[in-house]
């Protein structure tokens, strides 16, 4: 499979956290961010972050004010709170756990069982 | 905490709606803009940046939705939304909109009177202070509530488990305010009677326990706030003021507030007198009697923290010390509780009525909502086209589904208002509704918060009920199918969900036909059965000449000039007396003993019979026939030995056979020994159901009663008859209250409760017909259009009449035969509860078995037809030009 990995469930909630960790972004930087940071290989699909942020703000993991950005443009950036900076932690050692375990897992031999 | 923010961005969406709309339209344009940015710095130009920074966004508008639904509090608006659409789709097809809010309308409204009538008789206690431990006493073993004056006085003396125990009993009355003298119903109480129901009075005083001093020692008036209203157009003047009750001046105390009615629900009293004063009131003292009954019920209060157990067990012990200490009046004496309303354990029969009534409407809303069902279900099956494309566009399931929620929830609603319109003027209409003008019988149905909360959970519930049946289709609908390939794709073969409804739905139809004719049929039949007198052509006059004051003494010689004078008026073929008319509010009962029975306790009589004083002319007169011996004869006096006639029942069960009771003897209670000297045939005497009952004539002139009623048999016209026994009354006696009505008339009594029975199961059998008819009709009619095509293709290729329709209609005559064959089964079953009421109401009556099944057939033929009529006129060219 070449291109783009496709996104699992539930973890654009966990990227858009990492995003936020490094710094308050607005929507189009998280974005960015996301790009960047998993170097091109996920793609989010641009209007579909909207919804997932709006959902982290209710949830009280991210808060968002209006500022500038760095073109001058008004935008809404997003940073995260206490309880996001717990969660992100959460979530992170779960998320390694589970990868460690699937990666054990698929990288079985024969001769291993 | 998350609960807690949930409600802040609820509230905050509430109030600042359009602030965060606004908010989220700039976020996303900004968004936007910041793309374009990027794009145009690659290289692009500014329009041509933006409209690929618009493509890439993707559907902003279903990201957006997305966006609301994910901050929440978005609930109303997406109501209002919902709401407004759903008023748009419903004006385009009012047909179906007009149908469906008439559907529940009626199927509501039919609960909501049914429920209103339950509400009022059994549901709502009593209108006074704390209902809820005022208990009647019951005997145990007679299922009636009377008690003598000594025992009532026993009871109330030596109970330790009520606040205060008070009586009453209803007698009729002659009132003379000034002017005409007219009956009046009064319920003559104990002293206490007020006090112990904690009634206070609404002008003036109640009377007390302290206000009576012997027999007639208290001729005080308290009029109910009705009377006083209709008959003194609230005068407050009325306080003082004299009037004559039976000819005896009474003086009026006092007014009772507007909503005391009296302690039984179905039967409010014109005013209020003490029992004390019975001899005035009644023309008779039994004050003292143990073995008459004076009092109708006792009642009270039970003191805080006693059981109805504990107050049963503490009467019994004084049943047993009555039983103990005055053995010939008493037998077994046990009581129980029972509550007053309804005149305790009688009203089993009434609140058993009601409840099956109050589950034939809910079995009509139930076919109602099965109906919309299956009419929601076709609708969201044609509307599948429109509803895979929002699908495709976006929309998601939710919401789809909300929607045709909200559009269900619209319908019913609308149609509970209408139905619950509808049944308030019908029950306010019954409250002020005397079926029997001269009883003071009445429903108090008006509706209150109870009925209207629930039409409305009616309403809400049937709205889910109907609103859920598309539901799965919905689920189910994949929307590239669909579009791909057009909603016929969808008929199914097997048994859908809307089958099923259709099915229950004709045996709902099926159980209120069944059950309507039974009770048609039984009514019918007793207008034809052997009352045991003819009361075609005979016209009665009631009097009671203690109301005119007459002396005991007087009476029989009055009594001769009565029956004297109008047999005299010229076309009066026979004129008798009789006590009280059978079938008539119930009559007296006589414990009969063997002439051999020394010890004459209640306990050791072999039979009640009931009893009916009557003149010579009387068997004549009414058309009786006497089957053996002779009748009672004008020598049959005071200075006579005791003789009377009896019923082949009473000849039968005391002595045998009709034969073997001419000459024979029983002994009354009171030792008296009377001779038989006749026997007539066999009658109804308190109820039309009833099974044959011992009866007992005795000669007027051995036991004489002031109360009466003159039996005139004649062919002239009753109008003409009436005036002229007016005429010749009026000449014996001013002051003589009367009243004068055609047998048949009276008997409108002993038919209410079948008549009204059979009316209101005919009103829910049509309803049900009618809703069965739609169910079909829609069934029949949706199938044959969504096969069309298929019907223009058989009969293209030469596809037989008998065939197509089969083809066409098969199914819908297999469910109907179905639901029907159901339905008669359960009726038939469902019929057992009414032959309490109904007589002979059986459903093992072939005429019945074939008029539900013609019925039913009818229905079938009826609902089908015009979709028959659409499948054969299928043009097969037309049809197959088209698409």
């Amino acid at each position: 499979m070449s291109g783009p990995a496709q996104l699992l469930p539930g973890t654009l909630d966990l990227l858009i956290l990492k995003a936020v960790s490094l710094g308050p972004l607005h929507g189009y930087g998280v974005l960015l961010r996301i790009g960047q940071i998993s170097e091109r290989a996920l793609q989010i699909e641009q209007g579909a972050l909207y919804p997932a942020l709006f959902r982290l703000v209710r949830q009280g993991l991210l808060k968002a004010s209006w500022g500038v950005s760095e073109n001058n443009r008004r935008a809404k950036f997003y940073e995260l709170t206490a309880t996001g900076r717990k969660r992100l932690r959460e979530e992170t050692d779960g998320w390694n756990r589970l990868a460690a375990a699937m990666g054990s897992a698929l990288a079985a031999q024969p001769e291993e069982i | 905490m998350k609960l807690l923010a949930y409600f802040r961005s609820f509230a905050a969406r509430f109030f600042h709606r359009s602030q965060t709309e606004a908010d989220m339209e700039e976020e996303l344009h900004s968004h936007i803009q910041l793309r374009a940015d990027d794009l145009e710095r690659s290289g692009q130009n500014r329009a041509e940046a933006e409209r690929r920074a618009r493509l890439e966004f993707g559907g902003r508008e279903r990201f957006k939705e997305e966006a609301r639904e994910a901050i929440g509090g978005n609930f109303i608006e997406t109501f209002l939304r919902d709401v407004r659409f759903s008023l748009r789709l419903l004006r385009k097809s009012p047909g179906f909109t007009t149908i469906a809010i008439l559907t529940l309308a009626v199927a509501i409204g039919a609960n909501a009177v049914v429920f209103g009538v339950v509400n009022a008789l059994v549901l709502r206690p009593l209108d006074v202070p704390h209902p809820e431990n005022l208990y009647g006493i019951e005997h145990a073993n007679e299922h009636n509530m009377y008690e003598s004056y000594p025992d009532y006085l026993d009871l109330r003396d030596r109970n330790h488990s009520f606040d205060d125990l008070a009586g009453y009993t209803m007698f009729q009355v002659g009132l003379d305010t000034g002017d005409n003298p007219s009956r009046a119903w009064v319920y003559e109480t104990t002293g206490n009677y007020f006090d112990d129901l904690r009634i206070q009075p609404y002008l003036g005083r109640v009377f007390h326990s302290s206000d009576e001093h012997g027999p007639n020692s208290a001729p005080y008036v308290v009029l109910t706030y009705a009377y006083w209203q209709a008959h003194f157009h609230q005068d407050h003047g009325v306080l003082g003021r004299t009037v004559r009750l039976n000819k005896h001046p009474f003086t009026i105390v006092g007014v009772a507030p507007p909503e005391f009615r009296g302690t039984l629900v179905f039967g409010m009293p014109d005013f209020f007198v003490p029992l004390v004063n019975q001899e005035q009131v009644e023309g008779r003292n039994a004050l003292n009697a143990r073995s008459t009954s004076s009092v109708f019920m006792a009642l009270g209060h039970l003191k805080q923290g006693v059981t109805p157990e504990q107050a049963a067990a503490d009467l019994n012990s004084i049943g047993a010390y009555l039983e103990k200490t005055y053995p010939t009046d008493h037998g077994a004496t046990t009581f129980v509780l029972a509550r007053p309303g309804l005149y305790g354990n009688r009203g089993g029969a009434l609140t058993a009525f009601v409840t099956g009534l109050m589950l034939l409407a809910g079995l009509i809303l139930l076919a109602a909502c099965a109906n919309l069902g299956s009419l929601f279900a076709a609708r969201a099956a044609d509307r599948s086209r429109e509803v895979a494309l929002r699908l495709a566009l976006g929309a998601s399931r939710n919401r789809i589904l909300r929607q045709l929620l909200t559009e269900a929830m619209l319908i019913s609603l609308a149609g509970g208002a209408l139905g619950l319109w509808g049944s308030i003027a019908l029950l306010r209409a019954m409250s002020v509704w005397h079926p029997i003008s001269r009883f003071p019988i009445n429903v108090p149905a008006s509706p209150d918060a109870n009925v209207y909360i629930v039409a409305l959970a009616l309403a809400l519930v049937s709205g889910l009920l109907f609103g859920i049946v598309p539901v799965r289709q919905v689920l189910r609908a994949d929307p590239y199918q669909i579009v791909k390939a057009g909603p016929s794709a969808t008929v199914g073969r097997r048994v859908t969900l809307r089958d099923m409804l259709l099915v229950v739905q004709v045996a709902i139809c099926g159980v209120l036909i069944t059950s309507s004719l039974v009770a048609v049929r039984g009514l019918a039949r007793s207008f034809d059965s052997n009352f045991g007198f003819e009361p075609r052509n005979a016209m009665l006059v009631e009097t009671e000449l203690a109301m005119a004051g007459y002396h005991p003494d007087q009476v029989p010689a009055m009594q001769k000039r009565m029956l004297d004078s109008v047999g005299a008026i010229p076309g009066v073929d026979s004129v008798g007396m009789i006590s009280q008319t059978p079938l008539y509010g119930g009559g007296f009962a006589a414990a009969i003993f063997t002439d051999r029975t020394t010890d004459l306790r209640p306990s050791n009589a072999v039979a009640t019979a009931v009893r009916f004083n009557i003149s010579p002319e009387y068997l004549h007169a009414a058309g009786t026939v006497l089957l053996a011996g002779r009748n009672v004869s004008s020598q049959d006096d005071k200075s006579a030995p005791r003789v009377a006639v009896v019923n082949r029942e009473f000849a039968r069960k005391i002595f045998g056979s009709t034969s073997n009771a001419v000459g024979g003897r029983f002994k009354l209670r009171d030792g008296t020994q009377i001779q038989v000297v006749g026997v007539v045939e066999d009658g109804k005497y308190v109820y039309l159901t009833e099974d044959p009952e011992v009866a007992l004539f005795l000669p007027i002139l051995q036991a004489p009663t002031s109360q009466i009623c003159l039996v005139v048999r004649s062919s002239r016209d009753p109008r003409q008859l009436a005036e002229a026994l007016r005429t010749t009354l009026r000449g014996l006696d001013t002051g003589l209250p009367f009243l004068i009505e055609t047998w048949n008339q009276q008997l409108d009594l002993a038919l209410f409760p079948a008549r009204t029975a059979t009316v209101a199961l005919g009103v829910l059998g049509g309803m049900g017909a009618i809703l069965a008819i739609t169910g079909i009709f829609g069934m029949a009619a949706y199938s044959v259009s969504k096969r069309l095509k298929e019907l223009g293709i058989r009969i293209a290729i030469g596809a037989h009449p008998s065939e197509v329709l089969q083809a066409a209609l098969g199914r819908a005559f297999k469910l109907l035969a179905l639901g029907s064959v159901a339905g008669l089964v359960l009726g038939i079953l469902a019929t057992r509860v009414l032959a309490s009421i109904v007589y002979q109401a059986t459903p093992r009556d072939p005429l019945v078995l074939a008029g539900a099944v013609a019925a039913m057939v009818l229905l079938g033929l009826l609902a089908t037809w015009i979709p028959a009529r659409r499948a054969l006129s299928v043009d097969p060219l037309t049809l197959l030009r088209e698409d």
